[in-house]
C-alpha cells in the first residue's frame, strides 16, 4: 500500500523563550519504518510528543492526521485509542512490579466484580512477551531484568494496546550491539505483520539498516526525508542533511603520547549491596597521563560497577582492592576524597545520578567545583555564570540561557552538562561512563575533541562505553570486562571488534580452567587477546 | 545604571544581543505578572488579601496597633518557618517544632524563675538546649538514616514529655522584666520625634535604600553577564511597590508603639539565612540534596554533615522561637507551641516550597507566614466563629499549594 497513515503539517510549537519547531510535516506511509534523524535538541521528541498527545491539541499550531482523520489528541490516552503507542527516551517502567503488572499498568485484566484477573492477565502477558521474543515469567520484577529486556518490555506494553503506530524514541540508546539487533529484527518482524513505526535514534548505522524512509530535523525544521532504498544512502549523506555541512571523519585525530602512570587500581572487588554475589572480581587497570582508556564490557559485565566503586566506593560494598594515585596507595573512602584525589565520574544515567533536574545549568555545572567558586562558604554567584557561559560556549550546549532548567533541556544537551561539570572541577582522572550515549553525531565529534583536549593537557581519560567502533576510535588501550573480572587488554592499534567481543563474553568457566596458563599482562600494556591475564588466577583454586 | 543604555542603543537591533543591550523582559507589569506566575502569585495573593480584610474591618486591621500585633504575634511562627522551609527544600520535614518550642521556654523558664539566674542566662540556657535536640534529630536523620518524619514524630512526643517533666506538669511565671522585653518591648523614642518614632522612621528609610542598591547591583550585574533582566519601568515599579510598603509600614510603626525588639530580631534572622540560603555553599547544597539526592551525592557534597547541620540549625531557631513566645506569654506552660509546627510547615508550603524537595525560598514562607498571620488576625477582628477560621486556613493551605501545582503544570514542566 501507498497510502499515508499519518501526516503532520506545519506543526509549530513554542515553549517560553524556545522555539522548538516551527513549520514541520512528516508524513508516514502505512507499514514502513520511518526514521527521524537530527542533532540534539532539533525537536525530534518535541514532535513525538506533539504527536502522542503529551502536549495537548491547542498547545501547538498545525493539524495532524492519522489514519484519514484529523486528530485532536488532548491526552496520551486519547492517541492510545487512535492507536498510537509511543515509547519514550527514558523508559517508563515501575522497578517492583511484575512484567505483567507493567504490562498492563492503567489497562489492567478485570475479571468478575471489578478485581483484576491475575490468571488472565499472566497468561495475555506470556503471550505477549512470545510475540516479542522474551521468554521470562510474567511474575518477575521488572527491576531484575536488563535494559535490554526492559526495553521489549515496554513494546510488549505497547503491543498491549492494539497498535497501528509504534513510536521509538532512541530505543537503542541504552542497548548493547546484540540488544540491539534484536529489537530491531523485531520491528522488522512486526513490519512484516503490517505495523507502522517511527523510530528516531542516533545510531545512524541501524537507521541505515532497518529505516524505509528517513526524515532529517535540524533546528526545529524538517530539512528533507528521503527514501532510503533505490541508490545506497550513506550514513555520510544522513549527517550532511543533519549538521548541514560533510564531516569528514567520525574521530578526530590524535598523536598520543602518554606519559607517567597516573592511576592503578588492584584486585578491586566488590560485593552487590543486597544479595550476596560479587559484582567487580579482583579487576584491575592502570591509566597514564595523556592517555586514554577504554573499558569494554556487555551490559551487567560490571563496568559501571567498577567505576562507581572505584569513585569513592559509591556503588555496593568494597571487599578489597588498593588504589594507587601516580605510584603511591590513596583512600578514596567517600565521593569527596575521591574528588579531593582528582578523580571524576560522569554516569551514565544523567537523570538519575547526574543532574538536579529542577535546578538550572549554571548550578548544576558547579554543583562538583563549588569551593572553586567561594571564598569564606559564600559562592560567586557572577562568577558562577560566567564559568557556566564558557561552558555552554565550549561544549556547544543549547539552551536559551545558562539559567534554563536542566530537565527542560534535551537528552544530548543534558549530557554535556553533566561533562561540563565535571570538566569543570578539574580532575587529574576523568571516569565517562557512556559519555555519547544519546548524543548526535556532531557533538559526539564535539566530545571526543574535548576528550583529546583533556588528554593534550595531561589528564588520563577512562572511558565505558558499549559502542565498540567508538572505543576503537578514541581510545590508546582497551580493557575488556566481563562478569565482574578483567578478561582482556589490548592496544588499540592490535584490537578489532571481534577481538574484543570475543573477549567480552568469555564466560567464567574457561577463564577458570584456563587460568594457570596465563601471562602477566596487566598493567604491562602488552597485548593480551588471547590468554588470561594473572589477576583472574588466584580465583581459579 | 543602565536606564540611559536602554535608551541609546535603540539603534538597528543587530542579532543577537551586543553585550551592551540589557535582554529585558516585557514591560507590562500584567503581562511580567501573568508569566512569573510562580513567584509573584503569592504577593499577588498577599495584597489581594490585605486589602480584602481593611475593607472588611473598615481599616482596622491596618491601624498601627493592629500591624504591631500581627508582627509580634506571628514573630515566632515565622521565625520556625525560617528553619523549617530550609528542612523543606532538603526534603525533609520536622514535626517536633511545637515540642521543642514548649521544653526550651520551660527550661528558660525554670533557670530564669526558679533558678534565679539573670534572664541572658535562661535565654543561652533555653537556645543550648536548641541546639543539643537539633543535633540529637540530626544525629538520628543524617548518620543513622531515619527518616526525619519518624524522628521528629518521635521528638514531638520526647520533648512534649521533657516539656512536662521540666514543669512538673504547671505553669511558670512571671520572667524578669527584661526577659520579656524580647517579644514585647519597644525601641522608641531615641532620636525623638514629634509623635512619630524618627528612629523607626530612618530604620524604614535605611531599608529601602538597602534594597534599591542591591537591587540595582544585581540588575547592573546581570547585564554584565548578560543576563535577561525586567524592563526598566517594570523594575522601577517593583523598587517604588516596595519602598511604599515598607515605608507605610514604618510610617504606622513609628505612629504606634515604636519599633519592635522582636521585628529587628526577625529582621536580622531573614537577612541573615536569605544570605545562607542563596548565596553559600551550605545552601547550595541543601537545594542540591532536596533536588536530586543521588546526584548530590556523586557530586561530592557531604549529604550527612549537611542534613545534620540542618537539624541543628532547626533546632536553634526553634529555641529563638521558644524564647520569643515565653517571653511574650511571660510564662511557660505544657502545653506551649501546640501545632506550631503545623504554622510553620503550612507558611513554609504557601510560599512555595516544594513538597518533593530542592524548591523553596526564606522570603516565599515569610510571606507565607505572614499571609496566614494576617488571615488568621483579620478574622479574629471579625470575630468569626473558631470553627469557621480553622476551616478557612485549611482551605487557604489547600488551595495555596493547588494554585502552585498548577501553575507548574501550566508552565509545560511535566
Ligand atoms: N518542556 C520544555 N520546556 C522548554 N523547552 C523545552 C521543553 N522540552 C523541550 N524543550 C526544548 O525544545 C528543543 C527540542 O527538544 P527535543 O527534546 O525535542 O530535542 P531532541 O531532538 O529530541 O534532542 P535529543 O536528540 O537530544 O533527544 C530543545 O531546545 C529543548 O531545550
Ligand atoms: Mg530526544
Amino acid at each position: 500500500m501507498t497510502d499515508n497513515i499519518l501526516e503532520m503539517r506545519s506543526i509549530t510549537k513554542t515553549f517560553p523563550g524556545v522555539k522548538a519547531l516551527s513549520d514541520v510535516s512528516l508524513s508516514v506511509r502505512r507499514g514502513e519504518v520511518h526514521a527521524i534523524c537530527g542533532e540534539n535538541g532539533a525537536g525530534k521528541s518535541t514532535l513525538m510528543k506533539v504527536l502522542s498527545g503529551v502536549y495537548p491539541f491547542g498547545s501547538y499550531d498545525g493539524e495532524i492526521h492519522f489514519d484519514g482523520q484529523l486528530s485532536k489528541f488532548s491526552n496520551i490516552s486519547d492517541s492510545e485509542h487512535a492507536g498510537i503507542a509511543i515509547i519514550h527516551q527514558e523508559l517508563a517502567l515501575v522497578p517492583f512490579l511484575s512484567i505483567a503488572e507493567n504490562l498492563f499498568l492503567g489497562n489492567e485484566r478485570k475479571g468478575r466484580g471489578g478485581l483484576i484477573d491475575w490468571n488472565r492477565a499472566n497468561g495475555e502477558a506470556s503471550r505477549l512477551l512470545a510475540r516479542v521474543g522474551l521468554s521470562e515469567n510474567p511474575t518477575t520484577p521488572i527491576g531484575q531484568l536488563g535494559v535490554g529486556k526492559q526495553q521489549l518490555v515496554e513494546i510488549a506494553k505497547a503491543l498491549s494496546k492494539d497498535v497501528k503506530l509504534l513510536i521509538l524514541d532512541e530505543p537503542t540508546a541504552a542497548l548493547n550491539d546484540t540488544d540491539s539487533a534484536h529489537l530491531l529484527g523485531l520491528l522488522r518482524q512486526l513490519q512484516a505483520e503490517g505495523m507502522t513505526s517511527i523510530m528516531i535514534s542516533h545510531k545512524l548505522n541501524e537507521i541505515e539498516e532497518i529505516a524505509d524512509t528517513t526524515t532529517i530535523i535540524r533546528d526545529g525544521r524538517t530539512i528533507e526525508t528521503f527514501a532510503m532504498a533505490g541508490e545506497a544512502v550513506s550514513q555520510d549523506r544522513i549527517i550532511r542533511g543533519m549538521v548541514g555541512r560533510d564531516l569528514d571523519s567520525r574521530f578526530p585525530d590524535r598523536t598520543s603520547n602518554p606519559g607517567e602512570e597516573v592511576l592503578r587500581v588492584e584486585h578491586w572487588t566488590v560485593r552487590h549491596p543486597q544479595q550476596d554475589r560479587l559484582v567487580v572480581d579482583d579487576a584491575g587497570f592502570s591509566v597514564r597521563a595523556g592517555e586514554v582508556i577504554g573499558i569494554a564490557g556487555l551490559m551487567g559485565a560490571g563496568r559501571t560497577e567498577l567505576a562507581m566503586s572505584v569513585f569513592g566506593r559509591s556503588y555496593g560494598r568494597y571487599q578489597g582492592g588498593q588504589i594507587f594515585k601516580r605510584g603511591e596507595p590513596i583512600q578514596a573512602r567517600s565521593v569527596q576524597e575521591a574528588i579531593k584525589h582528582g578523580i571524576a565520574y560522569a554516569t551514565e544515567d544523567r537523570k538519575k545520578y547526574g543532574l538536579n533536574l529542577i535546578d538550572d545549568i549554571k548550578r548544576n555545572i558547579s554543583a562538583a567545583a563549588l569551593d572553586k567558586l567561594a571564598s569564606g562558604g559564600f559562592v560567586n554567584a557572577q562568577e558562577e555564570i560566567r564559568v557556566a557561559e564558557d561552558s555552554k560556549k565550549s561544549m556547544n550546549i543549547k539552551a536559551p540561557t545558562v539559567m534554563s532548567l536542566t530537565g527542560k533541556l534535551s537528552g544530548g544537551n543534558q549530557q554535556k552538562v553533566v561533562l561540563s561539570k565535571w570538566i569543570y572541577s578539574d580532575p587529574d582522572v576523568l571516569i565517562l561512563d557512556e559519555p555519547t550515549r544519546g548524543i548526535d553525531v556532531g557533538a559526539k565529534f564535539e566530545i571526543y575533541t574535548i576528550i583529546n583536549r583533556l588528554v593534550a593537557a595531561g589528564k588520563a581519560v577512562i572511558v565505558i562505553s558499549s559502542e565498540l567502533p567508538e572505543l576503537l576510535g578514541i581510545c590508546d588501550r582497551i580493557y575488556t570486562l566481563a562478569f565482574g573480572r578483567i578478561t582482556g587488554e589490548v592496544q588499540v592499534s592490535e584490537a578489532t571488534q571481534e577481538g574484543l567481543m570475543s573477549l567480552m563474553t568469555r564466560d567464567r568457566t574457561p577463564v577458570r580452567a584456563g587460568a594457570h596458563s596465563a601471562s602477566d599482562a596487566t598493567g604491562t600494556g602488552t597485548t593480551s587477546t588471547t590468554t588470561t591475564p594473572d589477576d583472574t588466577q588466584e580465583h581459579s583454586a | 545604571m543602565s536606564g540611559t543604555g536602554d535608551l541609546l542603543s535603540k539603534g538597528p537591533a543587530t542579532p543577537p544581543t551586543s553585550p551592551h543591550t540589557p535582554k529585558t523582559g516585557t514591560a507590562n507589569p500584567l503581562v511580567a505578572m501573568t508569566q512569573n506566575l510562580r513567584t509573584s502569585g503569592i504577593y499577588i495573593a498577599f495584597v489581594l488579601v490585605v486589602a480584602l480584610f481593611a475593607l472588611l474591618t473598615d481599616g482596622l486591621s491596618l491601624s498601627p496597633g493592629n500591624i504591631t500585633n500581627i508582627l509580634l504575634q506571628y514573630s515566632y511562627v515565622l521565625v520556625l518557618a525560617i528553619g523549617m522551609v530550609i528542612v523543606i527544600i532538603a526534603g525533609h520535614i520536622d514535626l517536633s517544632v511545637g515540642s521543642v518550642v514548649a521544653l526550651t521556654g520551660a527550661v528558660a523558664a525554670k533557670v530564669s524563675i526558679s533558678g534565679g539566674h539573670p534572664w541572658w542566662v535562661g535565654i543561652l540556657a533555653a537556645l543550648g538546649v536548641g541546639l543539643l535536640i537539633g543535633a540529637w534529630q540530626g544525629f538520628w536523620v543524617a548518620f543513622v538514616g531515619i527518616p526525619a518524619f519518624i524522628v521528629t514524630l518521635a521528638g514531638m512526643l520526647l520533648f512534649r514529655g521533657l516539656t512536662y517533666y521540666v514543669l512538673d506538669n504547671v505553669s511558670l511565671s512571671p520572667f524578669p522584666a527584661q526577659y520579656t522585653k524580647v517579644a514585647t518591648g519597644f525601641i522608641n523614642g531615641i532620636m525623638g520625634g514629634y509623635g512619630y518614632d524618627a528612629f523607626t522612621l530612618l530604620i524604614g528609610v535605611l531599608a529601602v535604600v538597602g534594597y534599591a542598591v542591591s537591587q540595582v547591583r544585581t540588575r547592573v550585574a546581570r547585564v554584565r553577564y548578560d543576563q535577561v533582566v525586567d524592563a526598566m519601568p517594570l523594575f522601577i515599579l517593583r523598587i517604588v511597590l516596595i519602598a511604599v510598603v515598607v515605608m507605610a509600614l514604618a510610617w504606622q510603626l513609628a505612629h504606634s508603639r515604636g519599633l519592635p525588639v522582636v521585628l529587628i530580631i526577625l529582621a536580622v534572622l531573614i537577612l541573615a539565612y536569605s544570605v545562607v540560603t542563596r548565596s553559600t555553599v551550605f545552601g547550595r547544597q541543601v537545594y542540591a540534596i532536596g533536588g536530586n539526592l543521588a546526584a548530590a551525592q556523586l557530586s561530592g557534597v557531604n549529604v550527612r554533615r549537611v542534613n545534620f547541620w540542618i537539624f541543628v540549625n532547626m533546632g536553634f531557631l526553634a529555641a529563638m522561637a521558644g524564647v520569643i513566645f515565653s517571653s511574650r506569654s511571660n510564662g511557660a506552660q505544657p502545653g506551649a507551641g501546640t501545632s506550631f509546627e503545623l504554622d510553620a510547615i503550612a507558611a513554609a508550603f504557601i510560599g512555595g516550597a516544594a513538597v518533593t524537595g530542592g524548591i523553596g525560598t526564606v522570603r516565599g514562607a515569610m510571606v507565607g507566614g505572614l499571609l496566614v498571620g494576617v488571615i488568621s488576625n483579620g478574622m479574629q477582628l471579625l470575630g468569626l466563629e473558631q470553627y469557621l477560621q480553622q476551616v478557612i486556613k485549611g482551605l487557604v493551605l489547600l488551595l495555596a499549594v493547588a494554585f502552585d501545582v498548577y501553575n507548574k503544570r501550566r508552565a509545560g514542566g511535566r
